[in-house]
């Protein structure tokens, strides 16, 4: 090869196209080949309500974006180095995130007349001068691809849908990548079922490389190389099939079997999906007629003796409501996932959004406190949905686990955990010192929790409900001082569980004139902002981000003191200034917010801290 | 399986220790009575027994129960048992409903229930009444009656439940009545030896709000000619002197006397509870005089239990992973050194 090859830090690549293109899945295969490189990445999909909104459209535009690095990456990136469009649609829709003098790709096969009008151009915009600021590879891929399969006899539907691999082999070698993982997955995905269709996709990818070799408009290409992450063994892994992972985990490290009750829901359904093909480690999905049912069910399986899940997205936890009134009164251990999107209503169901925090901490009738954590990043959704099964079972409370759809939907690479590492899970059943004189609403005196007497045992054979209980036998009980020592006891359950949490942890600087605090999803835009910000404008910001709402971590305050002003940034019009408002209104917080179902890009985080920064 | 062994235990064994507060009179009394009369009968031990409710003065039953119980939320009773039996199959999962929880908040959950047919006993107690709320009408309330929320008479057209419950394909369903104790626990045994889910409605007089509502059928004068006890394999007879039947005569039930008009036994209808196609049934539960009690439809089909544990052997038998740590790291990996 006589091109030269530049080594580059990072890339964020692009690929969009219509939502029936196989974006994704093209996306998906550039991530795992980079992934075996060793590289750091992020992924995040962009893609419409609609499974197949108009084609050509703005609207049906979808879009997969990968972030590759040599360095740590924590964020899918602001902007695409390399866009790769497959339609003016596409183009429309992507060219705002595309910076000048950065490289566009472009299937010239849909730029016709009808193509750029659809998509609400209003000239063609291969002649008029909006893209004269980039590097621009025009490339009639779907006729390439034509003509690469024409001797195949295959029908001309599988063969224009075989142009994302074209245009995925000409990215792989503009980026020296080797097509044998996508070759692999293309033989083990169609080679017994469709051999000519494995062959024409896998055709379609060497042509576009041979294409990228030959034609001169790629003047360089460029290398990634692998990334200084910590040694392990690491694979690719989505935020959704993390969350579930980490439960099944959870439920084999406390000995229990796994239930989920849950019904189908954007952007939390993969979580379904994924525990639902794990039947044999004990592991049952029942997809319930509603959400009501599936959190109910969910209930029914804690009263039982199951580790009891249930997952949802932010209509769904509204409708739940209801029931985690009954689980925190009855005082069963379960997890409630809420894998958010944009809110009010049904809203922007496959946008993210930091939208039900609220929600997740007031939204019941009563007094109802559960716990709430986070998870930070897709690996770590292992982690915290762990740790919310350790919680729930080891305290006797619901816990409420907040992901995102860009959590959920985002991957990234995992240093694999093994079952042996793994924390200790000690659900809170009776202990044998009590098992006599055993009453269902005995407490452990220092977390006091209450202890688990499953049905099947004689010893613990006894009635709950959602009607006030008596604080030592559970009957039912309308007299007054018990109603008001049931409601501190359950409210004081929960705040001791900051004796079991680990202390909040502040990067960047630990003193100095800016504290930026944020929670759940967005820590991975925050921390790289903070970090340029230090090292590149030696700034003295620090970064506390929250894992832990719901008892706040017990350093909080120590953490708060040290600096001079704290800036709270969250996707949404603040819901967590509200808590820490609340819990510790001895500090002053000022608030940054973004509502656009879209990440926060470094960018505009910078400028607001340099903003906040200035002023006095 | 069940066995039908009698396990040592006294109906008073599952009396609980908490005071009934049911309005005296209540026919939730006789219900209880009957319920603890049957659990000696079903082959389970105590603490395998759970009994789980929703809201409504039948909903308070769990805790008259000396067994596991759960007084769940308004109309969830349903998803709560599922849980309940897909934790632990081995239980005994008894389910307290009344009909504004099962038919009007809690529908969905109901008919869901029944479709999927996991091992639950469902006792709907039909007093026609919000009882709890004080007297409003509810979804089985007769059409024209005064109630506090339909001073001028109720518009809306009620439920016959048993047609809901056949037509979300019921396996098994059962009437009976709360002065006849007795048949209701034969009935709650026949219903927990079905493997699948069993729906018994009981018509249960709320002495407050909705007194006498089934008089016409209940009373000592109406007894006898107009309630049938349909037994399988037996003609439809019925009457004080046990001279009134059922003949089909097209598409309709009619009824007739025996010896008049020429007609003998073998004309009546013979009843059919295992016949798949529930036609015949759908005719019985709409029939109003005579009300038809007793097991109306029992068909075998494998319960949802039983297939779901199928599918974890097969998964079993084919997954490449066996423990946890075959799946953790399955799929593509790579080392950093």
């Amino acid at each position: 090869m006589s091109v030269e090859k530049q080594e580059l830090e990072k890339v964020v690549i692009k690929f969009a196209g219509d939502s029936g293109d196989g974006m994704q899945l093209t996306g998906m295969q550039f991530t795992g080949t980079s992934a075996l490189l060793g590289n750091d990445i992020a992924t995040f999909p962009d893609y419409p309500a609609e499974i197949r909104a108009p084609q050509g459209t703005v609207a049906g535009v979808s879009g997969f974006q990968v972030h590759i690095g040599k360095s740590q990456v924590h964020t899918p990136g602001d902007h695409a180095d390399v866009l790769v469009s497959m339609n003016a649609a596409a183009l429309k829709a992507n060219l705002n995130y595309v910076p000048v003098g950065k490289t566009i790709i472009l299937d010239t096969d849909n730029f016709k007349k009808r193509d750029w009008e659809k998509a609400g151009f209003e000239e063609d915009p291969l002649s008029s001068g909006v893209l004269d600021k980039y590097n621009v590879i025009e490339a009639p891929i779907t006729s390439l691809t034509k003509a690469a399969l024409s001797d195949l006899g295959l029908d001309n539907k599988s063969v224009v849908r075989s142009k994302n691999m074209f245009a995925l082999g000409l990215v792989y070698w503009m980026f020296s990548r080797p097509m044998e993982h996508t070759e692999s997955f293309l033989n083990k995905k169609f080679g017994k079922k469709a051999p000519i269709i494995a062959e024409a996709n896998i055709k379609a990818m060497k042509a576009g490389y041979n294409y990228a070799e030959t034609i001169e408009a790629l003047a360089s290409a460029f290398t990634v190389l692998p990334a200084d992450l910590e040694p392990g063994t690491y694979k690719n892994v989505m935020g959704n099939q993390a969350t579930a992972w980490g439960f099944l985990a959870a439920a084999e490290k406390a000995g229990l079997e796994l239930f989920l009750g849950s019904y189908p829901i954007t952007p939390a359904s993969e979580i379904l999906h994924e525990i639902a093909s794990y039947k044999h480690f004990g592991a049952k999905a029942f997809q319930a007629e509603d959400e009501i049912a599936g959190v109910v069910s969910t209930i029914g399986a804690a009263f039982a003796g199951n580790l009891a899940i249930t997952t949802t997205s932010g209509p769904g936890l509204a409708l739940k409501s209801e029931a985690i009134g009954l689980a925190v009164i009855t005082e069963l251990p379960m997890v409630i996932v809420n894998v958010q999107r944009g809110g009010p209503s049904t809203g922007l169901p496959t946008k993210t959004e930091q939208s039900d925090l609220l929600q997740a901490m007031y939204g019941r009738n009563g007094e109802s406190p559960v716990i709430v954590i986070a998870a930070s990043s897709p690996a770590n959704c292992f982690d915290y949905a762990f740790e919310a099964s350790k919680l729930a079972l080891e305290h006797m409370t619901p816990v409420i686990l907040l992901t995102d759809g860009y959590l959920g939907n985002g991957s990234q690479p995992w240093k694999i955990r093994t079952m042996a590492e793994l924390p200790k899970i000690s659900p809170k059943f009776v202990p044998d010192s009590l098992k006599d004189d055993w009453l269902p609403y005995m407490r452990d005196e220092e977390s006091l929790a209450r202890y688990w007497g499953v049905p099947g045992q004689k010893e613990f054979i006894h009635r709950i409900g959602g009607l006030e209980k008596d604080e030592l036998t559970g009957n039912v009980s309308y007299d007054p001082m018990n109603h008001e020592v049931m409601v501190k006891t359950r409210s004081e359950k929960v705040r001791r569980v900051a004796n079991y949490i680990p202390d909040l942890k502040v990067e960047g600087v630990y003193e100095g004139d800016l504290l930026v605090v944020g929670w759940g999803g967005t820590y991975g835009s925050l921390l790289t902002a903070v970090n340029q910000c230090n090292c590149e404008e030696g700034k003295t910001i620090g970064i506390a981000h929250f894992n832990y709402i719901n008892p706040l971590p017990k350093n909080t305050a120590e953490i708060f003191s040290k600096f001079k002003k704290i800036l709270v940034c969250e996707l949404n019009e603040g819901q967590f200034i509200h808590v820490l408002r609340s819990n510790l209104p001895e500090f002053e917080y000022t608030k940054f917010n973004k509502i656009q179902g879209l990440p926060f890009t470094v960018n505009e985080l910078h400028d607001a801290f340099n903003k906040i920064l200035s002023e006095d | 399986m069940i066995e039908t062994k009698e396990i040592e235990y006294k109906p008073k064994d599952f009396s609980s220790d908490q005071e009934v507060k049911w309005c005296p009179g209540c026919g939730d009394y006789a219900i209880l009575k009957a319920v603890q009369k049957a659990m000696p009968l079903i082959g389970k031990k105590r603490e395998d027994i759970v009994f789980v409710s929703g809201i409504g003065c039948s909903s308070r039953f769990p805790y008259y129960m000396d067994t596991f119980g759960f007084h769940g939320i308004h109309g969830r009773a349903p998803a709560l048992a599922s849980g309940v039996k897909l934790a632990n199959p081995d239980l005994s999962v008894w389910q307290i409903t009344g009909d504004g929880d099962a038919l009007a908040i809690g529908g969905n959950h109901f008919i869901h229930a029944i479709r999927r047919n996991m091992g639950l006993n469902i006792l709907l107690f039909n007093n026609r009444i919000y009882g709890l709320t004080k007297g409003q009408f509810s979804p089985t309330t007769n059409l024209g009656q005064k109630t506090k929320s339909s001073p001028q008479g109720v518009i809306d057209n009620p439920f016959h439940p048993g047609e809901l419950i056949l037509g979300a394909q019921g396996t098994f369903f059962a009437r009976t009545v709360d002065i006849n104790p007795r048949h209701l626990t034969d009935i709650a045994v026949d219903a927990e030896k079905h493997a699948g889910t069993a729906v018994i409605e009981i018509l249960q007089n709320c002495v407050i709000f909705n007194d006498k509502v089934f008089s016409d059928y209940t009373s000592k004068e109406n007894k006898h000619d107009a309630l049938l006890y349909a037994e399988h394999g037996k003609p439809m007879i019925f009457g004080k002197e046990s001279d009134k039947g059922l003949r089909l005569n097209g598409l309709e039930i009619e009824v007739v006397t025996i010896g008049e008009n020429g007609v003998t036994e073998d004309d009546l209808i013979v009843h059919d509870a295992h016949v798949v196609n529930p036609t015949l049934h759908f005719m019985l539960v709409r029939l109003e005089f005579p009300m038809v009690l007793g097991v109306i439809r029992s068909v075998e089909q494998e319960p949802f239990e039983e297939r779901l544990t199928k599918q974890v052997a097969e998964v079993e038998a084919k997954s490449p992973f066996k423990t946890m740590d075959d799946l953790l790291q399955s799929g593509e990996t790579w080392e950093i050194k």
